[in-house]
């Protein structure tokens, strides 16, 4: 296991150096909060953990043995099947809906990332006028909470099928679709990234006679693959966790996608078979869990960032 | 002259990915969201004018308010609570010591955690009769609690349970640690500053931008709850947990009452751009900008 390192270095900006001179200190009061500060922390860790191991031991349980009193925290008998009973469940069709959330995903990646790259070059790297003011409209659309645009995308997606002979609604697009035109939340992350970018770098491509696109194309982009890694990742995140896109746009239960899935098959389980939910929620949940351990200073880096500029 | 234009030409051309989608995606829903808070709608017949009757409707509807005080009952739980826990944490996640990045990804692991998973995961910890908090304070003696079924329980114990998702904020918080000048302590521990003293008289004023800017995006997070308690508790019991963005929803796709559901839509917005002017206008006087 990797670990948590946060450190103003590591921030996607760079920063400015602070000559922090070596501290002295009296080492014996230092050391008594020091293992203070480890109990507490130790303990509430406890408490963090609790709920994970608690869905571990229910997921390896069978049914009789969830609602024991008191609660047992090793399962006996073992029964790993219980995944594979979610898997193969008739209920709900994991499979199925791993498979909608992988392409709703890799869409929602795809676009994001290009479209917003383009965008954020457009806001750090040219200037003109208007630039300011629009930057601030982007800005402010972080603001907007979802539910008050929902209805009325409901809608203009209902008019885009209604007038066009692309079909909106029933169909994955306006989960993916919106992606290409940049998030305003991806936008602003690689702008920030872009301006720690000296304008030199494009400024000697251009006088070599490279055009705008190609110093976006060949040289900043693949100077940014870590903020570009970053926005790929929250924005997988994203499409793999979102709940009520799909709730308001997904209509026949063969295109849920796994957190929609996850729902249906509680409903439709009436919350009974413990095991079998907690298995479920395991698996919807293990791929997020992996990915961040692949990529914990990278992920970490991004919320830093994007938390403090 | 002619170089302006030609800037203005490249420059919006890189923008007009953003520039249709806000206008697809964002603007034209607002505006559109407008109209129909005027009118009478239901999907099947035409919008047809009825002025500002929802917005009277609303006015006089009980349940509007139940679900706006409800959102913000919740909002007075749950945010005090997470600001002094991620607040909290990241001091304590500060201090040197054996382990810590383990101890910072293990606070960490539960903002990961997709919403519904989340959920499930609650409902079961939370079960009356064989979840495993009942389990935990019968063994040390104390009542079962009812939890998410009791009227009085339901909403404070989904506060609760936003405690253990604040992990995103102590990333935050712990970056913003990182950038107070080591100088700043020296100086107070030469004046003699206990250890509460420096976290009061430097620490919390030199965070304040970054507390203030996680203060400002956890209101307006409150009208986005939704997952949590539609997947929990359905609003229930007796409408206990049933917040704005449910009642909204409902309105709109259940109910098909799309004119009353912009109306509401509309009455969220303006209150959103109420809260983020009046925090701006605020954080000039409370919080201290380094350097600024």
């Amino acid at each position: 296991m990797s670990a948590i390192e946060t450190k103003s270095a590591q921030t996607i900006s760079p920063q400015a150096v602070r000559g922090a001179a070596p501290v002295k200190r009296q080492p014996r009061r230092k050391h008594a909060h020091r293992w203070a500060a480890l109990a507490a922390v130790v303990l509430i860790c406890a408490g963090y953990l609790l709920p994970f191991i608690w869905m571990l031991s229910t997921s390896l349980k069978r049914v009789d043995q969830t609602s024991t009193d008191p609660p047992q925290i090793i399962p006996h008998p073992f029964v790993p099947g219980n995944f594979w009973s979610v898997i193969n469940s008739k209920t709900a069709h994991f499979p199925l809906y791993t498979r909608n959330t992988l392409v709703i995903a890799a869409l929602t990646v795809a676009g994001t990332t290009l479209s917003s790259a383009v965008v954020a070059y457009g806001f750090a790297k040219i200037r003109f006028k208007g630039r300011g003011f629009l930057f601030a409209m982007m800005l402010s659309t972080m603001m907007i909470p979802f539910p008050v645009l929902m209805l009325p995308l409901f809608i203009v997606f209902r008019f885009i099928g209604d007038h066009t002979p692309i079909q909106m609604l029933g169909t994955f697009k306006p989960l993916w679709l919106p992606a290409w035109f940049g998030s305003a939340f991806s936008i602003f992350l690689l702008r920030q990234f872009f301006m720690t970018i000296p304008d030199d770098i494009g400024e000697a491509a251009r006088i070599d006679g490279c055009s705008e696109w190609g110093i976006f194309w060949r040289i900043m982009l693949p100077l940014s693959r870590p903020a570009l890694s970053v926005v790929a990742l929250f924005s997988f995140m994203w499409a793999w966790n979102n709940f009520l896109g799909p709730l308001l746009f997904l209509q026949r239960p063969e295109q849920y996608t796994l957190a929609l899935g996850l729902q249906a098959f509680q409903s439709a389980q009436g919350g009974t078979d413990w095991n079998l939910l907690m298995a479920a929620s395991l698996l919807v949940m293990l791929p997020v869990l992996i990915l961040f351990f692949l990529a914990q200073k990278t992920f970490i880096r991004g919320i830093a960032t994007t938390g403090l500029k | 002259m002619k170089r302006d234009v030609q800037q203005f030409a490249k420059g919006m051309a890189f923008l007009s990915p953003w520039t249709v989608g806000f206008l697809v995606f964002t603007l034209v829903p607002i505006g559109l969201s407008f109209y129909f808070s005027l009118t009478k709608f239901n999907l099947l017949q035409p919008p047809k004018f009825i002025g500002m009757h929802n917005y009277v409707d609303l006015f006089n509807d009980k349940l509007f308010w139940k679900a706006t005080w409800n959102t913000c009952y919740y909002t007075l739980m749950a945010l005090p609570a997470g600001l002094l826990v991620s607040l909290g944490l990241a001091l304590l996640l500060n201090v040197e010591m054996p382990g810590r990045g383990i101890w910072r990804t293990i606070i960490f692991m539960p903002s990961l955690v997709p919403i519904v998973s989340c959920a499930l995961i609650w409902m079961w910890l939370l079960n009356p009769r064989s979840g495993l908090l009942n389990g935990i304070l019968q063994a040390m003696g104390l009542p079962r609690s009812p939890w998410l079924s009791d009227p009085n329980w339901a909403m404070p114990t989904l506060a609760l349970m936003s405690v253990w998702g604040v992990g995103n904020s102590v990333v935050i918080y712990l970056a913003g640690l990182q950038d107070v000048p080591q100088e700043l302590y020296e100086a107070a521990e030469l004046d003699g500053a206990s250890v509460l003293g420096r976290v009061w008289h430097v620490t919390l004023p030199m965070l304040s931008p970054v507390i203030f800017f996680n203060l400002v995006m956890a209101i307006i997070g409150a009208l986005q709850v939704f997952e949590i308690p539609y997947i929990m508790t359905n609003g229930g019991p007796t409408h206990r947990t049933y917040f704005l963005s449910m009642y909204l929803y409902d309105n709109a796709f259940i109910y098909l009452q799309m004119g009353y559901a912009s109306a509401m839509a509309w009455i969220m917005l303006l209150f959103v751009l109420t809260m983020t002017g009046l925090a701006f206008l605020v954080s000039g006087r409370l919080v201290h900008y380094q350097g600024k």
